[in-house]
């Protein structure tokens, strides 16, 4: 049994708990203070974060070059992957933060038969990232229903192109309807669950994971969850819930009565997800902007960086080593900058003493 | 040393599945084998590094100054306002394990802390109690530890089983780079005086007598004067290089390894013919640098300021010599300390000119600011415009393959050059697998100062990819010959053949063209610069 992971899931549990039975006692503390204060928490911590990045120094040029230089004029460059222009970085870090470029290269070692070792193509860690970050848009995105009057025509037409098996059927008599399944749901809980289950199952994932890898998973997996059973299995009053959302964001909070203590529950879990954001391994949203390995040229030897911090060092001068070595260069014909005095070093020496 | 070392049939048993304790709770285990001898007390005080003293890393006191905790707290948060990319890497690692089986010491040894991933963590683990709220707080919950002395001792076998590749970098979605963190982990580690000495005596050495191996002046141009020996032996002709000349067209440096041991030598022998044929023809003149008689730079293993005193020479004896710009030899880390550093350390050079090519007329634009071209570059541009007599046909007893050096791969990204130029000069060539090349190389096994005889067991496990690709290629194509761009692959590589796949020799690029070279003048040749017969030429050798 890994605490490490127990310890997560139980966090979350805990979470879920105070929720349900702290919500429906102090529902303007889960409504309004906590969202509010969240949010506040995740702003301010993720500039902080971005900013302390920021002032440090970028002493050296280091980008990791991933394909051919620039170099003479008939020999191909990778543009992308060892750019040498900024067109080049801005495309490379595109395709690092739109695609997962990197991660896409991703290989599997294994020993085969006969002591052979191969490496093949891995994709899975990369679906599996894709799917989880772009459901996650995909989800948030279509949330800014809730916070926005009137909902913007490109929210609905995200949420036409994320939802599907619409089924209504609609007569005097009988009444049936399914409301449209999104699919971004869906996938950022399968996404996640398997981005979980890899560091569970995995023997080296699961040696290297912390609970800071299990948590943030689990707490997301947990809003999938909730936000999921709210829309397709319990009813809540979405009305009650677009009045709350709006009040927030117009700065005029109100509590609507009767909001289901499940809804309290996904909220609290994105609370509770905003505010831990800038002080995890979460950060690599901002991060990835700042990496040096990425978003540097890979011109180093065309245009010099400079380092602020540049200061002198101490080193051994010609000057120093030629005397050391003078009589030694002579005698071996080697050019000198200062002939030796005719007699031997070690007689001047006693000289000047 | 050696005669211990496990054998290829044994060391190949390699178990990739992590013991059942947390990481943090398994002890480090420094094993005979694995890691080299201590730093030389000398040497470290030659060059005016703390803590001069002798010590031995299997023995339980490193007598380590009484702050040590404090001097490593200090020097990991100065370095945190230097280093942009410590600080954010410190930070952003998902732990999604890409790394993990990209390691060619992980590959190798199956040892989880030499998944690229932990070995950060082992650094992270102590930034994460000393620097963030959450490891402050939740302590190892947050994946946090307080620095002890295991952990100390742990940080220092694990980041001298680095060979700061960049691999790992590669496949980062991140492109977070151990060998940045390697870096910067043994410049906390050289704090404490806490360095092996196959890097503290060669960086003393360099220091002195301008190279690693300490040759000096007189003692250098001899060993050149040998290489001219064998050079008429096998040629009929003289060549006659320049030391230390003023106004020369081009400065050459070079690292020493090549002017020391085989098959490095050959590859020295190839630069001499090579400018004396540049010289008879085109009038080229080369000049060689005693003082700056060093390419490679372990001092950037030691620290960045070590490096950059290191490399301060070339910057300076270019100034003295006057050379309108330099020429660089077959190495890997130097290339990496030239291309992403030099300049910015020691330049800029603007006492010299852009370099252009003189008789092809190439202005390398992509050097312009350093001022330094690649002898692959340059020998592919010459090659190009078909400035060189060559007959291929003089290496077709050789089957090649190409294994790219990690720093020019991926911290420069030289890899159509050397394949043009050594495809120019041999008929047989054939790539190993696509995931073993290019950005994707794996290293010797031996690089970053790591190429000791103490550490066998360790070199040759981290050489097993390279050494398993290798293997590919020598059984399904015949390749008997293993070309690089670099000293250290050409000082590792060959115990790496011997031990892992026999019959497999190893050489430089520069060696392969002066096979080919056709001198003005010459005599038939029958042998190549190894002294082995040339394809048809077998009954010939005496």
């Amino acid at each position: 049994m890994n605490k490490f992971y127990m310890s997560s899931l139980l966090a979350i549990f805990a979470l879920a708990l105070i929720a349900w039975v702290g919500a429906p006692a102090l529902p303007w503390l889960f409504g309004i203070v906590l969202p509010y204060l969240a949010v506040a928490v995740f702003v301010v911590g993720f500039v902080r974060r971005v900013m302390g990045w920021s002032r440090s120094a970028v002493p050296f040029a280091i980008p990791t070059t991933g394909g051919q230089q620039r170099s003479l004029p008939w020999i191909k460059q990778a543009k992308f992957d060892n750019p040498s222009s900024k067109t080049g970085v801005f495309v490379r870090m595109a395709l690092e933060i739109l695609t997962f470029r990197s991660l896409f290269r991703n290989t599997r070692m294994k020993m085969n038969e006969g002591n052979r070792l191969s490496y093949h193509l891995e994709i899975f860690l990369w679906l599996g990232a894709l799917a989880f970050h772009y459901a996650f848009l995909v989800t948030l995105l279509r949330h800014m229903r809730f916070f926005l009057e009137p909902v913007p025509g490109a929210i609905q037409m995200l949420e036409a192109v994320d939802g599907f098996f619409r089924l209504e059927i609609l007569y005097d008599s009988v009444q049936f309807g399914l409301p449209g399944v999104y699919m971004s749901g869906l996938v950022l809980l399968a996404a996640a669950a398997y981005l979980f289950l890899r560091r569970l199952f995995i023997a080296n994932m699961r040696y290297i994971s912390l609970p800071s890898d299990y948590f943030p998973l689990l707490l997301i997996m947990g809003i999938a969850f909730t936000g999921i059973l709210m829309r397709y299995f319990t009813k809540v009053d979405i009305a009650a819930i677009k009045q709350l959302a709006m009040g927030l964001v117009t700065f005029q909070p109100s509590i609507p009565a009767a909001i289901s203590p499940v809804f309290y529950i996904h909220l609290f879990f994105v609370s509770v997800l905003l505010a831990y954001f800038p002080f995890s391994k979460l950060m690599h949203l901002g991060g990835i902007f700042l990496s040096p390995t990425r978003n540097m040229l890979a011109n180093t030897r065309e245009v010099r960086h400079v380092n602020p911090w540049n200061y002198p060092v101490k080193v051994h001068t010609y000057e120093a080593y030629e005397n050391e070595f003078r009589e030694k260069m002579v005698e071996a014909g080697l050019p000198v900058d200062k002939m030796p005095e005719s007699a031997p070093e070690e007689m001047t020496e006693e000289e000047k003493e | 040393m050696a005669d211990e070392t496990p054998k290829a049939e044994e060391l190949i048993q390699i178990d990739h599945r992590p013991p059942a304790k947390q990481w943090m709770d398994v002890p480090v285990n420094i094993r005979k084998g694995m890691y080299c001898y201590a730093s030389n007390p000398k040497s470290v005080e030659y060059l005016g590094l703390p803590n001069a003293r002798p010590w031995n890393p299997i023995e339980e006191d490193w007598k380590l100054p009484e702050n040590w905790q404090q001097i490593l707290h200090e020097g990991f948060k100065e370095r945190l306002e230097k280093f942009r990319s410590i600080k954010v890497f410190m930070d952003i690692c998902v732990r999604c394990g890409a790394c993990a089986d990209k390691c060619h010491f992980f590959i190798g040894t199956g040892d989880p802390k030499n998944m690229p991933v932990l070995r950060a963590e082992l650094l992270r683990s102590v930034y994460r109690n000393d620097f963030t709220l959450m490891g402050k707080l939740l302590g190892r919950y947050a994946g946090a530890r307080p620095m002890t002395i295991d952990v100390l001792k742990e940080w220092w076998y694990y980041l001298f089983q680095c060979t700061e590749c960049r691999r790992c970098s590669v496949f980062c979605p991140y492109g977070i780079d151990t060998a940045e963190i390697t870096m910067f982990g043994r410049e906390l580690l050289n704090l404490l005086g806490l360095n092996i000495d196959w890097i503290a005596t060669p960086v003393a050495n360099c220091y002195r007598t301008g190279n690693h191996l300490g040759i000096q002046p007189h003692a250098f141009k001899d060993m050149i004067d040998f290489f001219c020996d064998d050079i008429e032996e096998i040629t009929g002709i003289r060549v006659e290089p320049n030391f230390n000349q003023k106004n020369a067209d081009i400065l050459f440096i070079t690292p020493s390894g090549d002017v020391f041991a085989d098959p490095g030598t050959y590859t020295a022998m190839g630069y001499l013919l090579l400018f004396h044929f540049l010289k008879e023809k085109y009038g080229l003149n080369v000049t060689w640098s005693t003082y700056a008689s060093e390419g490679g730079n372990f001092g950037s293993f030691t620290s960045h300021e070590t490096m950059k005193r290191l490399n301060a020479k070339m910057y300076l004896e270019a100034k003295r010599l006057k050379p309108k710009w330099i020429l660089g030899g077959e190495c890997g880390h130097m290339w990496r300390v030239i291309t992403q550093y030099m300049d910015t350390m020691n330049g800029p050079a603007d006492f010299m000119e852009a370099p252009v090519n003189p008789i092809t007329g190439t202005r390398f634009e992509n050097a312009k600011s350093t001022k330094m071209v690649h002898i692959a570059e340059f020998l592919a541009d010459l090659i190009k415009h078909g400035k060189l007599d060559l007959d291929p046909s003089r290496n077709d007893n050789k089957i090649v393959t190409f294994h790219d050096s990690c720093n020019p791969a991926r911290g420069m990204g030289m890899l159509d050059e050397p394949r043009y130029v050594i495809k120019s000069v041999a008929n047989h060539f054939f790539e190993m697998p696509a995931n073993t090349i290019r950005e994707q190389t794996f290293c010797c096994g031996s690089g970053s100062g790591l190429n000791a005889g103490e550490n066998m067991e360790e070199r040759m496990a981290g050489a097993l990819p390279r050494s398993n690709a290798v293997k590919y290629v020598h059984e399904k194509h015949g390749v008997n010959m293993l070309a690089c761009v670099c000293a250290i692959d050409r000082a590792a590589l060959p115990a790496a053949m011997d031990y892992w796949v026999p019959g497999v020799d190893v050489t430089g690029m520069t060696e392969l063209v002066a096979n080919a070279l056709i001198m003005p003048g010459e005599q038939e040749r029958t042998t190549d610069l190894r002294g082995e017969p040339l394809p048809g030429m077998e009954e010939a050798d005496e």
